[in-house]
């Protein structure tokens, strides 16, 4: 068994409102200096050892990130 | 009789809030959130909408708004506040009610006309009703899915602060059937279901939810 | 090394990249004669998006003079603004102003179902602003492939999550619309949106830049790499990219070059749209506005080069002064990009900074970007150079116009002569009653209720009727209670088995369902979704459809005021079915008085069917489910008739003579009677015509058909009033508020239940 973190971020160019309004909302709270904020999503995955590499890349692509709009990054992390 | 409804960036339904202040007799106030002043008002309601586009959790951003420093100080004076739907979560971000509300069981948006039944009529906002009576009103959100701890939820019914519940189906798989909730004292309550669009049966599907909006205005008058 | 106009007149031998960005050669020509040089690359990715089909209907443009044609002047005279307008305005009494708009964005949403169709509701909304409305509610016509296509199960969900996500973030109610599946949509579903908004009629905002000196604003999100896929070939080191293009504004010919890696889609960000509108309502209240315009398709090309020409002036902008989000960005790329969210304001310099303090108040970034100049030039100047200097009438409305070949196919007779009579009908009591039930469940006649309830239909407080209704009804007034009703229609079998007929009944179906609410029909918007214009056989759909709407119209005595043209609709070389989808908004002085759609309001109510019924199967419901067919002709149309029963509606309406009332549509009087029982949750009995086979009455699609429940102590006055003015109407059954089931006399009997069951199970069991 092993752990396998995936995060998923929206591609750079891709307009991110969720973490636009939460870098809005810093200054306000009087938090200064954060000049941009990204929002996305982080999976943890408990993998068995058949799982590999090329699979846990179609999961992934097709299914956790929506590759139109998202980036991801697959680790694996020793459990 | 002054009632204050808040506009958050977001807010959608402080229109529809204010219009229905006005159908129970009272005078609306327009309340923004960028101001912290109350503008002398006798009680404060928080409009749903989705404040800040809800991005961060529901009600997260809008909590920290200078209007809502001074809710807070009068609600906790005494002020009675309603927060209905997004109201409600921001309500419960800024710990003025306990537990959270979490994207519902469906994974969809839900509109639709909720049968409730009002368990506590003795809140500021609930008089007007019959125990138990039943009621129908519109629910429609995202993040309407109630949920607290064991001992919280144990306290809430226990004290009888469960003041309205889902009858019949649970449109968004809050925890016991859970619509609306109060404070200890009565004077604070949140709930998901909308009774501003229930107050003329031309717009929606009763005129139940004016029972609220009448009830406060009880409450203020003899308080 | 900046391509200013400076380099381009000194460098006229620099290939360009034309034909990628979806020009023709003549096309192109025609921009160097214009300009009396090679474009810039800021100017060439201008003209190639405001010359594609999208932005500059070249293709149908010339098939509008049947709009004209037949708009009489006591059409006009409702009208406050027309077609070349952001979208028509049409004036409703007592000082009110309303517009209303359907737009396509078709092509994004299959690529990306939630983003496609969120960002095409917010482009409808930033429409309706920019005549200086406040927008009301939205609706949205849908079509899909097969309901039990895998794919569909991708893009349904998608579409309606995206339409509840960004219009229920916008407090705008969702009233209404269509949902159809159809195996011609599976590579291509076709998302429409419709927005309706009203304003004071003194305050009606038209797009246009006049007064030297004054300044133009942009405002509201900053501008990204967002949907310029086709213009990135200019940036690139060759012409050729891998990646296709995925919005509308181009043509498929250039859909197939893009740089890698940019974003094709846009995303969309409601929170800052919902605050656009109330920062624009604010501004219009202020009377600080002197034209506006919103920036869709083809971004800050097409509201530059608009406004400009549409004033007395000259622009200049200075594109340095955009707010981008990415780095790097060439003018061609700020220029073309689609980013949403994002308005174009001109204001008088003294009102300048009462602009900007609505804009800070709201939280809306606000940015002068330029001013009107004398003189008739676009000027676009970008790091101190000239990278832009055009006309602007001949980027936005001096394109390219073709005459398309158009030919009537070859197998339509094939077609019409495979008519539906031979198809094998139910007989026997016991067949009819299973036809029944699997029609009901079928995925075209089921509840709607699993995407509807997506919607938030309450919002604002306006709302009188909403789906499951025929029309939605919304109060403008809330002093008088003056209000409007909606429907959007198009049963795109018939328009394929006869485009004029088809459209026509399209027209009709919208007009009678506005007029089934009480509403009076006032005017008429459109969607245009069809194949390939280069398509001779598509040109002739097309050009059918526009002449028979536009005919239509002119026999209802109701303008068309705007519409939307989208091509190339196809799944290879397969053109969708022709769906000319129609818009027909009504008026009502008071919304009270509005017919409901479910019987039992009263006790003891009469069903009456008011209209003809004939053998009529031709592109029915019933032979696309039980026969899979699809042949012969549709149904007649009769626009007399129509308008007749449109006025007896009004008219029962108003003396409180109907208590509920339902049109017959697709699955026939069947589908109406099970509608209008679960709705009011109360059972009937009905008698069917003896002198009439029982299949034909129950299943036929004629159209000009209402089904009426009027108070037992109106019957009287109510078939008289039919029978005086020559309309057939025939008593056909009975409300029973102590039943709880339709009985369909001699036939069946269905308790509510199990109509319900069948009903609304089939949307839940397909997308859960």
């Amino acid at each position: 068994m092993a752990r396998v973190v995936v995060d998923v971020m929206p591609k750079p160019e891709i307009l991110d409102p969720q973490g636009q309004a939460v870098a809005r909302a810093l200054p306000r709270l009087g938090f200064e200096g954060v000049s941009d904020v990204r929002q996305g999503k982080h999976f943890e995955l408990e993998v068995d050892d058949s799982v590999d590499d090329e699979t846990l890349a179609k999961i992934a692509e097709g299914f956790l990130s929506n590759p139109v709009v998202e980036d991801f990054v697959v680790r694996r992390v020793d459990s | 009789m002054k009632i204050g409804a808040v506009t958050f960036p977001g807010t959608l339904d402080d229109s529809d809030t204010i219009r229905a202040i006005e159908a129970a007799g009272a005078d609306a106030v327009a309340l923004w959130h960028g101001d912290a002043d109350l503008r002398g008002v006798d009680a404060v309601i928080l409009p749903g909408g989705f404040s800040y586009g809800d991005y961060l959790r529901a009600g997260a951003i809008a909590r920290f708004a200078p209007v809502m420093d001074v809710i807070i100080d009068a609600a906790h004076k005494g002020m009675p506040v309603l927060g209905i739907c997004n109201g409600f979560q921001v309500l419960c971000e800024a710990g003025l009610l306990p537990g959270a509300l979490l994207r519902n069981a469906g994974l969809h948006f839900v509109c639709r006309d909720q049968w409730l039944k009002v368990e506590n009529n003795t809140t500021a906002w609930t008089t007007r009703f019959e125990k138990d009576a039943e009621i129908i009103i519109p629910v429609k959100n995202m993040d309407g899915r109630f949920t607290a701890s064991k001992s919280t939820v144990d306290e809430l019914e226990g004290e009888g602060r469960v003041v309205f519940r889902y009858v019949g189906t649970n449109p968004n798989g809050s925890l016991d059937d859970i619509a609306g909730i109060s404070d200890p004292t009565g004077r604070i309550v949140g709930l998901m279901p909308h009774p501003e669009h229930a107050i003329d049966a031309l717009t929606g599907p009763s005129d139940d939810g004016l029972g609220l909006f009448l009830s406060l205005l009880d409450s203020v008058v003899t308080a | 090394m900046i391509d200013s106009v400076e380099h381009a007149a000194a460098t006229p031998e620099q290939a360009q990249p034309f034909r990628e960005l979806g020009l023709k050669d003549d096309e192109y020509t025609r921009i160097r004669e214009i300009l009396g040089r090679r474009p810039t690359d800021a100017e060439l990715a201008m003209y190639s998006v405001m010359w594609s089909e999208h932005c500059s209907y070249k293709s149908s443009k010339v098939h509008w003079k049947h709009w004209s044609a037949n708009t009489t002047p006591e059409m006009k005279a409702k009208m406050l603004a027309g077609i070349g307008e952001n979208a028509g305005v049409v004036d409703i009494g007592d000082g009110w102003a309303v517009t209303f708009k359907l737009e396509s964005h078709n092509h994004p949403s299959y690529v990306e179902p939630y983003q496609g169709a969120a960002t095409g509701v917010g482009g409808i909304v930033r429409d309706i602003m920019a005549m200086g409305a406040r927008p009301l509610a939205v609706m949205d016509p849908l079509r899909f492939g097969a309901a039990d296509h895998p794919d569909t199960k991708r893009v349904l969900p998608g579409v309606v999550a995206g339409i509840g996500g960004y219009g229920n973030c916008l407090g705008l109610p969702n009233i209404g619309g269509e949902v159809v599946f159809d195996s011609s949509y599976q590579g291509n579903p076709l998302v429409n949106a419709l927005c309706v908004g009203a304003m004071r009629s003194e305050d009606l905002h038209l797009a246009h830049a006049s007064g030297t000196g004054n300044k133009v604003i942009l405002f509201g999100a900053r501008t990204g790499l967002d949907g310029i896929g086709g213009v990135s070939v200019l940036a690139s080191e060759s012409f050729s990219g891998d990646e296709s293009r995925t919005d509308e504004t181009l043509d498929p010919a250039s859909r197939s070059s893009a740089r890698k890696k940019l974003p094709a889609v846009q995303v969309g960000d409601p929170f800052t749209e919902k605050v656009l509108i109330e920062c624009c309502l604010e501004l219009f209240r202020e009377g600080i506005v002197v034209g506006i315009q919103d920036l869709g398709g083809a971004g800050l090309s097409c509201a530059t080069s608009e406004l400009a020409s549409a004033g007395d002036g000259g622009m200049h902008v200075e594109l340095d002064r955009v707010p981008l989000r990415a780095t790097g960005m060439t003018p061609a790329e700020i220029l073309s990009s689609e980013s949403q969210e994002r308005m174009c304001a001109v204001v008088k310099p003294s009102d300048v900074d009462a602009f900007m303090r609505v804009c800070e108040k709201w939280d809306v970034i606000a940015t002068e970007i330029g001013e009107v100049t004398e003189g008739d030039r676009l000027v676009i100047t970008w790091q101190g150079e000239v990278v832009v200097d055009v006309p602007p009438r001949t980027v936005a409305h001096e394109g390219p116009m073709y005459e398309r070949p158009i030919a009537r196919p070859a197998d339509q007779d094939a077609l019409i002569a495979d008519g539906a009579e031979k198809l094998a009908r139910p007989s026997t009591a016991d067949e009819l009653r299973a036809e029944v039930l699997r029609m009901i469940a079928s995925p075209n006649l089921a509840s709607r209720r699993w995407v509807t309830e997506q919607y938030d239909r309450y919002v604002r407080g306006g709302t009188v009727l909403a789906q499951p209704s025929d029309s939605g009804m919304i109060r403008i007034d809330e002093e008088t209670g003056r209000g409007v009703a909606l429907a959007t229609d198009c049963n795109a079998r018939f328009v394929k088995l006869d485009p004029y007929t088809g459209t026509q009944l399209a027209l009709a179906e919208a007009y009678r369902n506005v007029a089934v609410s009480g509403a009076t029909p006032l005017a008429v918007t459109n969607c245009l979704n069809f194949g390939s214009p280069e398509d001779p056989g598509v040109m002739w759909q097309f050009e059918q459809a526009v002449r028979g709407l536009a005919e239509g119209c002119k026999e209802l005595g109701i303008p068309v005021t705007g519409g939307n043209v989208s091509f190339y609709n196809q799944t290879g070389s397969t053109a969708i079915l022709p769906t000319p989808v129609v818009g027909v908004l009504g008026v009502i002085d008071d919304v009270r008085r509005r017919i409901p759609t479910g019987i039992g309001a009263e006790a003891g109510e009469t069903l009456l069917l008011l209209g003809d019924t004939r053998d009529e199967f031709g592109g029915s419901e019933w032979a696309h489910v039980v026969h899979g067919h699809l042949g012969g002709v549709p149904p007649k149309v009769d626009l007399a008739r129509e308008k007749l029963i449109g006025e007896i509606l009004v008219a029962g309406s108003r003396d409180g003579m109907i208590s509920a009332a339902h049109d017959l549509s697709d699955g026939g009087l069947v589908q109406t009677l099970v509608e209008t029982c679960l709705i009011g949750e109360v059972g009937a009995r009905v008698f069917l015509d003896p002198d009439q086979d029982p299949f034909v009455q129950l299943f036929s699609e004629s159209a000009g058909r209402v089904l009426v429940a009027v108070p037992r102590s109106e019957e009287l006055r109510f078939t008289e009033m039919c029978a005086a003015r020559g309309l057939p109407c025939r008593r056909t059954g009975v409300v029973d508020p102590e039943s709880e089931a339709l009985e369909i006399q001699d036939v069946a009997t269905f308790p509510l239940e199990e109509l319900r069951t069948a009903w609304e199970g089939t949307l839940p069991a397909l997308f859960g």
